[in-house]
């Protein structure tokens, strides 16, 4: 079996997965599974900025939140259909993300860390502050989408689809986007700024514009977020999601695509399961998590996967007394970061 | 007048307990050029820890002094255990290794202490005093007084001791300082610890003012990067000044501008911090940076 044949099976089980998710679970499950959908495209979009640009954002939890009332405000109050607010979302937090971008990555990665960092912190404040709109601290109760007749799926079942569809629609754009030329531009502003600008590259532009596209992406996830969960409040989105998708990043493995639904159902079922221990024990593993794979795995668990199978394609290759393909050809960071 | 210099003054005692967290930002940039986002967490596991003494019985100024020594030996052992492996590799690998930590000691007092709030009792008590019109708490001027005589400690310290010039050397050039002698690994250690422990000053000087729970530190961690970066994030002096700045501009912004309020005083850091480092990158103190190929 060559590398990529393996590559091939381990995302067409995937994939299979995915599909059947509906058809295995009962509701409540199927919901959990919407969300990690939400949560995945949110941490792919994150993923895209820290991983393949080598930016910081501690503040995509506030794109999130954006995306989620835009979504909610655009159905609750101006009656638009549910599908239309998924791209409305999106380009809204496209347009914030680049206007907020354009100041803050003239800085180095550190300091864009520190503001995105204070934009999480104020955005449940800022919520509150704009409760004529928001309705405050009290939340706004969202019409969710319910499975139209001609279908023979359940709400929730249809609910799921739809967000699988929409998170498979965001993962090929970003797949493709990362493979083309302007992925290379991304990548080389990573590697070195000061080399890539000398080969024409113009770095506060690339650098805008991921960061930009970033902030589409977790606007996308918050809509798909109101339409999972039915409802909107600012308690929601403190400084503890945008930690949360930092975490998934990590741990998914950086600079991947695929690894941003690990790192999705990392962050949906971890707290899930923690919180019947102890309130705390969430926080402690993801802040233990962080740590521990930066140590002892720093690519994450796409990383693992990664080396798990060129292990098994060497291993055929010595068998068959040759040489093995080229191994890995695929992005490989941090590891090989300098 | 009367308000506008009280609003100053208040503005100066809290700009204080904010450059105090940012000298030891500070301490830790320049040493080992991490910028320690745990470092206000550090700070409120460092009060519970003194509160917890002083609701066990210890008088209040000796469950401090005891909380500064604790500090900063758990601060020589996050350097020496934590950081020291990731030390000299990329900056994006350090900030997501301090994102951890600062997660980790968050939800751990929340674990140990739990998530309720509690008031922590002030060093200098609730008196105040009138001069010229100007009424004035013996707190504010405590909390100014502290910080005047740790920069002078720490001046004292980094200029005239030989640790100091170790500890300075150590961070200018770790490798040629090695080679003379120095043991730059401690001397890493020590400005971790030092760190802690400044720290832990700024949080038992903020309790008072707020209320004591495991997110204490989260805005003051914003209002102290705002003050460092103002000051420029290598510069002792910078901090001390940056954070009087931020103090006083944040309460003037609170009181006067009705739409600020109480509520989004955070975003006058954050403005300072944007407007700063579009106009000069490195601080009004900070040194440029150079980069070379």
């Amino acid at each position: 079996m060559s590398d990529r044949t393996l590559r091939m099976v381990g995302l067409g089980a995937l994939v299979a997965f995915a599909l059947l998710v509906p058809f295995l679970f009962g509701p409540y499950r199927v919901g959990q599974f919407t969300l990690v959908l939400a949560y995945a495209v949110a941490a792919l979009g994150l993923n895209l900025l820290v991983g393949y640009n080598g930016q910081i954002s501690l503040g995509h939890g506030a794109f999130f939140a954006i995306g989620a009332y835009t979504a909610a405000l655009l159905i609750e109050k101006a009656g638009v259909h549910y599908l239309l607010t998924l791209p409305a979302a999106g380009a809204l937090t496209f347009v914030l993300g680049y206007l907020f971008g354009v100041p803050a990555l003239r800085l180095r990665g550190l300091y864009l860390a520190l503001v995105t960092l204070g934009l999480a912190i104020a955005t449940p404040q800022l919520i509150k502050r704009f409760d004529t709109i928001t309705e405050g601290t009290q939340g706004m109760t969202v019409e969710q989408p319910e499975s139209p007749s001609w279908l023979p799926f359940a709400d929730d079942q249809f609910l799921y689809l739809l967000a699988l569809l929409v998170a498979v629609i965001m993962f090929a754009l970003a797949w493709s986007l990362m493979r083309s030329q302007v992925g290379r531009a991304v990548k080389a502003v990573r590697d070195g700024e000061i080399p890539a600008s000398t080969l024409g590259i113009n770095l506060a532009s690339t650098k805008t514009r991921v960061f930009a596209l970033s902030a589409g992406y977790a606007g996308v996830a918050g809509a798909m977020y109101v339409l999972a969960i039915g409802f909107v409040a600012p308690e929601a989105f403190t400084v503890t999601i945008s930690l949360a998708f930092l975490a998934a990043i990590v741990v998914g493995g950086l600079a991947t695509i695929v690894g941003a639904v690990f790192g999705a159902l990392f962050i949906e079922f971890v707290p899930v399961y923690a919180s019947d221990v102890n309130d705390a024990l969430t926080g402690v593993i993801y802040g233990g998590v962080l740590i521990l794979f930066m140590y002892l795995l720093p690519d994450g668990a796409a990383g693992l996967l990664r080396r798990l199978r060129d292990l098994v394609v060497r291993r055929r290759a010595v068998e068959k007394g040759r040489r093995p393909a080229v191994a890995s050809p695929g992005p490989r960071v941090p590891a090989g970061r300098t | 007048m009367e308000r506008f210099i009280q609003v100053i003054v208040d503005g100066i005692a809290t700009g204080s307990i904010y450059a105090a967290l940012a000298l030891a930002l500070v301490l830790i940039f320049r040493s080992t050029g991490v910028v320690n986002f745990a470092q206000g967490e550090m700070a409120m596991f460092s009060t519970f820890i003194a509160w917890g003494l002083y609701a066990g019985g210890v008088p209040l100024g000796l469950a401090v002094l005891t909380t500064l020594v604790l500090s900063f030996v758990a601060g020589l052992v996050i350097e020496r255990g934590l950081i020291r492996h990731f030390e000299g590799g990329e900056e994006l690998t350090l900030v997501i290794v301090t994102l951890g930590l600062f997660i980790l000691l968050n939800s751990l007092a929340g674990w140990i202490w739990g998530f309720g709030n509690r008031s922590f009792p002030s060093l200098f008590g609730d008196s105040t005093f009138t001069l010229g019109g100007v009424q004035l708490s013996v707190e504010s001027i405590g909390i100014v007084a502290v910080l005047i005589g740790v920069v002078g400690v720490l001046f004292l310290l980094f200029q005239r001791t030989k640790i100091g010039l170790a500890m300075r050397a150590a961070a200018l050039n770790p490798e040629s300082s090695g080679l003379v002698g120095v043991r730059v690994g401690r001397m890493l250690m020590l400005g971790w610890g030092l760190a802690a422990a400044l720290g832990a000053i700024a949080g038992v000087l903020v309790a008072p003012r707020l209320f004591l729970d495991v997110n204490l530190m989260g805005s003051v961690l914003i209002y102290a990067f705002a003050a460092a970066a103002l000051g420029g994030f290598d510069s002792a002096i910078g901090a001390v000044i940056g954070g009087w700045v931020i103090g006083i501009s944040e309460n003037i912004a609170g009181t006067y501008v009705d739409f600020i309020g109480a509520d989004l005083k955070i975003l006058v850091p954050l403005a300072i911090i944007f407007v700063v480092l579009l106009l000069r990158p490195s601080g009004l103190f900070g040194t440029r940076e150079v980069a070379r190929v």
